[in-house]
């Protein structure tokens, strides 16, 4: 297992050196300009000099070059000094991965929107497991019951419906017709006691349920596939002709083989809670990293755009291996050599 | 059991509606800007958004108010040649600091820091947004601790580009100090917290999302600001900006709606605020591509403009131009895609009053039937599917502009009123950033201009159209030779308007200065360079409690802040 485990994280150095390549070639390409929305009155001679300053009139391969330094060795090595203490080299004149539209570091905007974006997103996406486990079991264990049908409706709205349709609906019911519930996230709000609570519940209560009905609706689908295949297996038959009560079957011996792909599926799914949902995250204005991104786009900003999808590529490739070790665990069947 | 369940339901449910009343502190004050600012210096800004966030905080010597008019701000007075602030020759212009001005910090402002912010913006590696605003500028000189001295290079008829309006406020030179030249990339500290003289101090900055300020206890103006708190929410979009204003009523103020007039006038309904608009210099006009822009031209040749012998096959011929502009009906575009945000017009200069040509106002009235005239005269005849050509060439344009769902609008409306009069037309549009980037690797942009016409908004910094009207001249056309770096887009270029342009630059008399820009708009116009649709304003919303509020169409929508206030 181990040998199996280094040789997969060795062979995922060349893997990440491609896609950061990759990325920062497409970039380049891709016919974008951060002076783009500057006033019309500044003129193109000012619009020359500001592409200058940012180092955009440099060759190609010296900005990547200058782009794997500053991110490989210069921003670890930041991370390592903030968090020890210490202080390793010259630390003041090490150049570090700056954002174009803020002139910031560009890991000091991804550690500042990191919050909301897990809170929002990764609470959506453990709502959404609870939601969907249950309800797929039930919907497969009672197939073409009244209770799988509407399961097998409302999941093929929540999975055809885009989020940012039902986002606008809540808003208009319960931000326009209610007033129940903010439509705009405050970032800046801090818990500190009930009341403040009960604010944060309220703002976070219509991003979570959109993102949640969404991947509730995936993984229940999932999940009642995993279960009805299960189902008229062998071992499944040899319970029953043991006498064993049916829950007991479900609960002790098809939800435990059942939930193998489904884990797996979970695991590969862990990605996007950092990558934030771009799209929910505008709708309710929550910005966190799907934001960010949107905005670097929208800006020209590369070396934000740039960190952060390579930043989603490294996340990728570590949950797919971790799924991979999952699996393994959890299905003493397969071993890896 | 299950009667434990419902009381903590029923519980929650009371808690719940309690607490739905949405409150917010009379105190505060909440605006929302649908793009986010992302730092507070101005001088290194990508878009308006900063350069408006950061208007609260710091302030240039003078500001241009609702109605054009310069007024002093750190100044005490705006010079003029009566006061003694700019002498005849016009080769500089002297400033008077007020006394009573301190920095947030308490330390005095003195003529030291608008020097400092000159050498700041014009330092050769800065890439300084506002570097414009200092041509022509020759040195930047303290005379004494309150005074400042500005020297040209060469008689300036408008001497209120530096430290005039927003674009180009005053920094405080001990914060900023060290961060000249490749130094401001990494002033991120500074540049998110910048010292100021404004209403406001910036309490807590969070790039792309979320600016929170307090009130400084230090402003010069006794009892002002009126409110605690000031938040600048940032992202989503303009249509969900509005609805947080008109309709839930959760904002105070939301910043420029460019929606459909259907949309907005919608919202208005709910009664929780009120749109409002201010005119400016801004007018969307159709750019007439003067050369030839045929694909099969390698880029050197490729809508280059040769002294004339690279001409367009037919936008050469004048009374196509005339044909296109007499077959659009301006008012029809007003009423679908811009409401009370817009108004026809038949001039580049559409405002400050005094610089409007009146001559050219037939244009506001659509005449197909003459449009058809002038065609046949000319020898364009309709052929077979009903498109005119002649020897060959037919009327057949790709008409370009930026991705925005009012400006499609536009072109498709457009693309029927020519269809009347023989004119085929291509549709095409291109992303914002790519289109108004000026990329020059990219073949989208606007200074390539790879297409027979193209749709965009220009205007003019501050109230004065002089340097606007030099964009005309010949030598301003973008090409290889310059990198295509270069503001006559159109291509236009005749010596009698760079002739008049020289006039110009030798004419001191205002009244006569005004006399020759109407005359150089009207050469733009009636040549059909380029053809004005629409005068456009700002929009933004304002909610019913908010008072005190004036929207600018010439400086920073945040200009007067400090005179906001709240009427329950």
């Amino acid at each position: 297992m181990l040998k199996y485990l280094s040789k997969r994280l060795l062979f995922a150095i060349p893997t990440l050196i491609v896609i950061s390549f990759v990325l920062f070639a497409l970039l380049d390409l891709a016919p974008n300009d951060p002076t783009g929305n500057l006033p019309q009155t500044i003129p193109p001679e000012v619009r020359e000099e500001i592409r200058e300053s940012l180092g955009l009139n440099k060759p190609f391969h010296i900005r990547y070059f200058k782009w794997m330094q500053q991110f490989f060795i210069n921003e670890p090595l930041n991370l390592i000094e903030e968090v020890t203490g210490l202080e390793i080299g010259d630390s003041e004149s090490r150049l570090r991965v700056r954002s174009w539209l803020t002139r910031s570091p560009v890991v000091d905007l991804i550690i500042e929107r990191l919050p909301q974006t897990l809170w929002v997103v990764g609470l959506s996406y453990i709502v959404g497991i609870m939601i969907a486990l249950p309800i797929g079991v039930i919907s497969a264990y009672k197939q073409y019951s009244w209770f799988d049908q509407i399961g097998t409706f409302i999941s093929m709205v929540g999975f055809s419906v885009p989020t940012f349709f039902t986002g606008l609906v809540m808003i208009l019911i319960f931000s326009v017709g209610l007033s129940w519930l903010p439509s705009i996230y405050d970032t800046t709000h801090v818990v500190r006691d009930l009341p403040s609570l009960w604010f944060q519940i309220k703002q976070m209560a219509m991003p979570v349920t959109v993102l949640a009905f969404y991947n509730a609706a995936q993984l229940s689908r999932f999940m009642r596939a995993s279960v009805l295949e299960n189902l008229n297996l062998d071992y499944v038959r040899t319970a029953r002709a043991k006498g064993l009560h049916d829950r007991a079957i479900l609960l002790k011996h098809i939800l435990r083989n059942s939930m193998l792909p489904v884990v797996t599926m979970i695991a590969l799914g862990v990605p996007t809670i950092f990558t934030g949902a771009i799209i929910t995250e505008q709708v309710f204005r929550v910005n966190g990293i799907g934001q960010l991104l949107i905005t670097g786009i929208q800006s020209a900003d590369i070396p934000l755009v740039q960190s952060l999808s390579f930043l989603f590529a490294v996340l990728i490739v570590l949950f797919n291996l971790l799924a991979d070790v999952i699996y393994g665990i959890l299905d003493p069947r397969i071993r890896y050599e | 059991m299950r009667r434990f369940k419902t009381i903590v339901l029923l519980t929650f449910a009371v808690v719940f509606l309690h607490s739905c009343s949405l409150d917010f502190s009379s105190k505060h004050l909440k605006l929302l800007y649908w793009q986010a600012p992302s730092m507070l210096n101005p001088f290194l800004s990508s878009g308006t958004k900063d350069m408006e966030a950061a208007s609260i905080v710091i302030e240039p010597l003078a500001r241009y108010d609702a109605n054009a008019n310069r007024i002093p701000i750190l100044a005490t007075k705006i010079p003029t040649i009566e006061n003694g602030g700019i002498p005849e020759d016009r080769r500089s212009i002297t400033w008077h600091l007020r006394e009573d001005v301190v920095w947030s910090d308490g330390t005095p402002l003195t003529a030291h820091d608008v020097v400092f912010s000159w050498q700041y913006c014009t330092h050769e590696e800065a890439g300084c947004t506002a570097k414009d605003s200092f041509r022509d500028v020759e040195q930047v000189v303290a005379v004494n601790d309150h005074t400042v001295r500005i020297d040209f290079v060469k008689p300036n008829p408008f001497p209120f580009g530096p430290f005039v309006g927003s674009i180009c406020p005053v920094l405080q030179a001990e914060q900023f100090k060290d961060c000249l030249g490749l130094r401001a990339q990494e002033c991120t500290r500074e540049n998110f917290y910048p010292i100021g003289t404004g209403p406001y101090i910036v309490d807590r900055f969070r790039a792309n999302d979320t600016v929170v300020y307090r009130a400084n206890p230090r402003y010069r103006e006794e009892d002002k600001p009126f409110f605690r708190k000031v938040v600048i929410k940032g992202g989503g979009d303009a249509p969900s900006a509005a609805r947080a204003v008109l309709q839930t009523g959760e904002f105070d103020y939301a910043w420029n709606l460019q929606i459909e007039p259907e949309v907005l006038s919608s919202m208005r309904e709910s009664g929780k605020g009120e749109v409002v608009t201010a005119f400016g210099s801004q007018v969307e006009r159709i750019m007439v591509n003067q050369t030839n822009n045929d694909a099969s031209l390698d880029s050197d040749t490729r809508s280059v403009f040769m002294d004339g012998n690279n001409p367009h096959p037919f936008l050469s011929d004048l009374s196509v131009r005339r044909a296109l502009s007499l077959a659009i009906d301006r008012q029809v575009l007003v009423d679908i895609g811009y409401g009370i945000a817009g108004e026809p017009t038949c001039n580049v200069i559409s405002l400050p009053e005094q610089y409007v040509s009146k001559i050219n106002d037939d244009c506001k009235i659509q005449d197909i039937e003459e449009a058809n005239r002038i065609l046949d005269e000319a020898g364009w005849v309709r052929g077979t599917d009903g498109i005119r050509a002649k020897d060959g060439v037919r009327l057949s344009l790709l008409y370009q502009t930026s991705t925005n769902s009012v400006r499609q609008g536009t072109q498709s409306l457009i693309k029927d009123m020519w269809q009347q009069i023989g004119v085929e037309t291509e549709l095409r549009n291109i992303d914002a950033a790519v289109f108004f980037g000026s990329d020059a690797g990219s073949p989208d942009t606007l200074q390539k201009f790879y297409a027979d016409v193209q749709m965009y908004t220009n205007s003019f910094e501050g109230n004065d159209p002089s340097n606007y009207v030099e964009g005309w001249q010949c030598e301003n056309v973008p090409g290889p030779h310059n990198q295509w770096v270069g503001v006559n887009i159109s291509r236009g270029c005749s010596e009698e308007y760079d002739m008049l342009l020289e006039t110009l630059s030798e004419t001191f008399d205002p009244a006569q200065r005004i006399v020759i820009i109407k005359q150089l708009n009207d050469m733009v116009v009636q040549n059909y360079w380029e053809i004005p649709l629409i005068h456009r304003a700002r929009v933004s919303a304002k909610s019913n409690s908010l008072k005190g509020f004036e929207l600018n169409g010439w400086d920073s929508e945040l200009w007067n802040i400090a005179d906001w206030y709240r009427e329950e």
